[in-house]
């Protein structure tokens, strides 16, 4: 098992390098590039001069691996720095946003925990909902509430989260007015009126968020749960007499979850990324509406970097989950 | 023994018909099917049947934000145009989008899952290269995409031509590795089979083995591929032009149109309602088409 985890991280190192050229390439050779951004009747030494201010008045691989030197040696080191108040990082040059002139990692230090707050708490939401009813639809498979499960599994998925959510915004904000449109990122929790605004402000876009999760898991928990009651150990459990309760939720349950923690695991990558739409629906101030919006002002360190995290947390989650599938399900073996 | 004559005049069903046979008893899959022709018929053949009068720019102003109504049945938008008009030309746009993405996505996927799956030298860098693209964080790079590359391609194909092409294309480039990993786990079981080897024992070249004898073989898992391809696509564009990243406003597609409801959303919540509708249901009935193709097109399940 360690063999094989050290042999894929190993693995991951040039995937993720292939990537973050890609990633850098496609960003830096388009067309829009800040250099362009430019008009035409800034004197050229001036134009030079911006150009060098911004970094890029060298030579594409040599900020290509510049870029690659400040994301995982000079980065680090200022998270260190923070961390423990050393002062390693001193003088080096970090990633510069060039829309707040600001470095682009305390930036994203500053977007996580909106992020982390409601799409964290709507995956979570998600996957609670999505467990019981996937092992309740198994056990009465055919029934009303399996039919009732898979319609509107089905339409979970198909629903994108942007009508969704749309939708909850008319019928629960406009129509009833029970919750807020917008979230509002500056709210502190001090009291209780506060704490049950905050919840107020979080239920639409958790739900939005949690429904969407739930159709898919709770299909994979389904499937899984359905899988594992015709094995032969279920008779036998049942043959000792085990009440159905201890049969259902002990012994078919364990063994099913391991797919599905599996399938939760790789989903985590979307609560950093897939979440652009609801942030941006919600005005929930996190790091995808900070995507967005780097990718409106053409900010093209914070899309590669905010878009080469994203990349890292996808083969990291991959890599876990197998990993995961491995260490729960004594039958597979890596080596 | 002596019937044999009698008996074997009656054909036994084409598979083709049992296919059909399989895919009618799936009650999801034809709600699907009957929905989606409703909706494309609605989209393609509409506009021949629905003329709104053309209107001066004055009556035009009068005439905005306009609830439903016998001269607008879904009312106006806050320029005084149709909206039973505009969702059908949306309508257009927004299945053509899903169906050439999809046709690039899989015909782009089946060629990658063929040179992997048959040719082995090729299989290790092949399938290196699809689970990068897997890793690779398709929304944003989407955006970065269409925001970097739009006024380029505008200002060669035209805002229209130049926007369809770089959505679909960039759809399309993101979105085939499904399909090629699907193509190459089928090839590579087909590939050892009886009839490939008397197909090479009798001197076929590989073009023509893959062409005549693995390619038809790969036909149904392909087509479920496509099919839920069409779907995905189309949520794609539409999540592009929701962020305000994909057409333009007056090429609109059903995507666009729910962007550009949004700002009337209390007001005027039909604005917003009819496209979103419209984007679901294609979505949820090709999601059911493609179950049905599914249990349709595997002989296990269609043989009980």
């Amino acid at each position: 098992m360690l063999t094989y985890t050290l042999r894929r991280l190993l693995l991951a190192i040039p995937t993720l390098l292939l990537i973050s050229l890609v990633i850098f390439f496609l960003v830096d050779l388009a067309p829009g590039s800040p250099a362009s951004e430019i008009p035409l009747t800034v004197p050229p030494d001036v134009r030079a001069k911006i150009l060098e201010s911004m970094g890029i008045n060298q030579p594409v691989y040599v900020r290509y691996l510049l870029w690659l030197k400040q994301f995982f040696y000079v980065e680090p080191l200022n998270g260190i720095d923070a961390l423990f108040g050393t002062s390693f990082a001193d003088g080096m040059q970090r990633i510069i946003s060039y829309q707040t002139r600001g470095p682009v990692f305390s930036l994203i230090g500053e977007r996580i925990p909106q992020t982390l707050k409601v799409i964290g708490t709507a995956y979570l939401v998600g996957v609670l909902i999505a467990v019981p009813i996937g092992i309740y639809s198994a056990y009465r498979q055919y029934s009303w509430f399996d039919q009732a499960g898979t319609l509107l599994a089905m339409i979970g998925f198909s629903v994108p989260t942007f009508f969704s959510g749309t939708l909850l915004i008319i019928i629960f904000s406009v129509m009833l007015g029970w919750f807020p449109t917008k979230y509002d990122t500056t709210l502190v929790v001090t009291d209780w009126a506060s704490f049950v605004k905050q919840i107020k402000q979080m239920t639409l876009p958790v739900m939005t968020l949690g429904l969407a999760n739930a159709a898919a898991i709770s299909r994979y928990m389904r499937s899984s749960m359905l899988e594992n009651m015709g094995h032969d150990y279920v008779r036998t459990a049942r043959a000792k007499g085990m009440s159905e309760r201890t049969v259902v939720l002990k012994h078919v349950l364990r063994n099913s979850m391991i797919p599905v923690v599996t399938v939760i695991a790789l989903g985590i990558p979307s609560i950093f990324g897939g979440a652009i739409i609801t942030e941006n629906l919600f005005g929930v101030n996190g790091i995808g509406s900070a995507l967005i919006g780097a990718i409106h002002g053409n900010d093209l360190p914070m899309v590669q970097t905010l878009a080469f995290i994203f990349a890292i947390l996808i083969v990291l989650f991959n890599l876990i989950a197998d990993v995961l599938y491995g260490l729960l399900d004594p039958r597979i073996r890596y080596d | 023994m002596t019937d044999l004559s009698a008996a074997a005049p009656s054909k036994p069903p084409s598979q083709w018909a049992a296919i059909w046979r399989q895919f009618r008893s799936h009650k999801g899959a034809m709600f699907g099917l009957i929905v989606l022709s409703v909706l494309v018929l609605a989209v393609l053949i509409g506009p021949y049947f629905w003329h709104p009068e053309k209107l001066t720019v004055v009556e035009a102003i009068k005439q905005k934000n306009k609830g439903p109504a016998l001269q607008f049945p879904l009312g106006t938008d806050q320029l005084g145009r149709d909206m039973l008009a505009r969702m059908m030309a949306a309508g257009k746009v927004s299945l053509a989008v899903g169906f050439v993405a999809m046709i690039i996505a899989i015909t782009f996927g089946t060629f990658i899952g063929v040179l992997a799956g048959y040719y082995k030298r090729l299989d290790g860098p092949l399938m290196r290269l699809t689970d990068m693209f897997l890793a690779l964080p398709l929304i944003p790079l989407l955006l970065v995409m269409v925001m970097l590359f739009r006024d380029r391609v505008a200002g060669i194909l035209g805002p229209e031509m130049g926007a369809f092409l770089l959505i679909v294309f960039a759809i399309g480039i993101t979105s085939w590795m499904q399909a090629a990993r699907i193509v190459r786990g089928e090839v590579l079981a087909l590939k050892e089979r009886e009839y490939v080897l008397a197909a090479r024992s009798i001197g076929a070249a590989p073009r023509r083995i893959i062409i005549r004898h693995i390619l038809p073989n790969v036909v149904s898992p392909v087509m479920v591929a496509a099919t839920l391809g069409i779907a995905e696509a189309i949520i794609t564009e539409s999540v592009l032009s929701f962020l305000g990243l994909g057409f333009p406003p007056d090429f609109p597609t059903w995507g666009r149109l729910l962007y550009d409801g949004l700002s009337f959303m209390q007001i005027y919540p039909e604005r917003v309602i009819w496209p979103g509708l419209a984007i679901s249901l294609t979505v949820l009935s090709v999601n059911y088409i493609g179950d049905g193709l599914r249990d349709a097109l595997d002989p296990r399940v269609r043989g009980r």
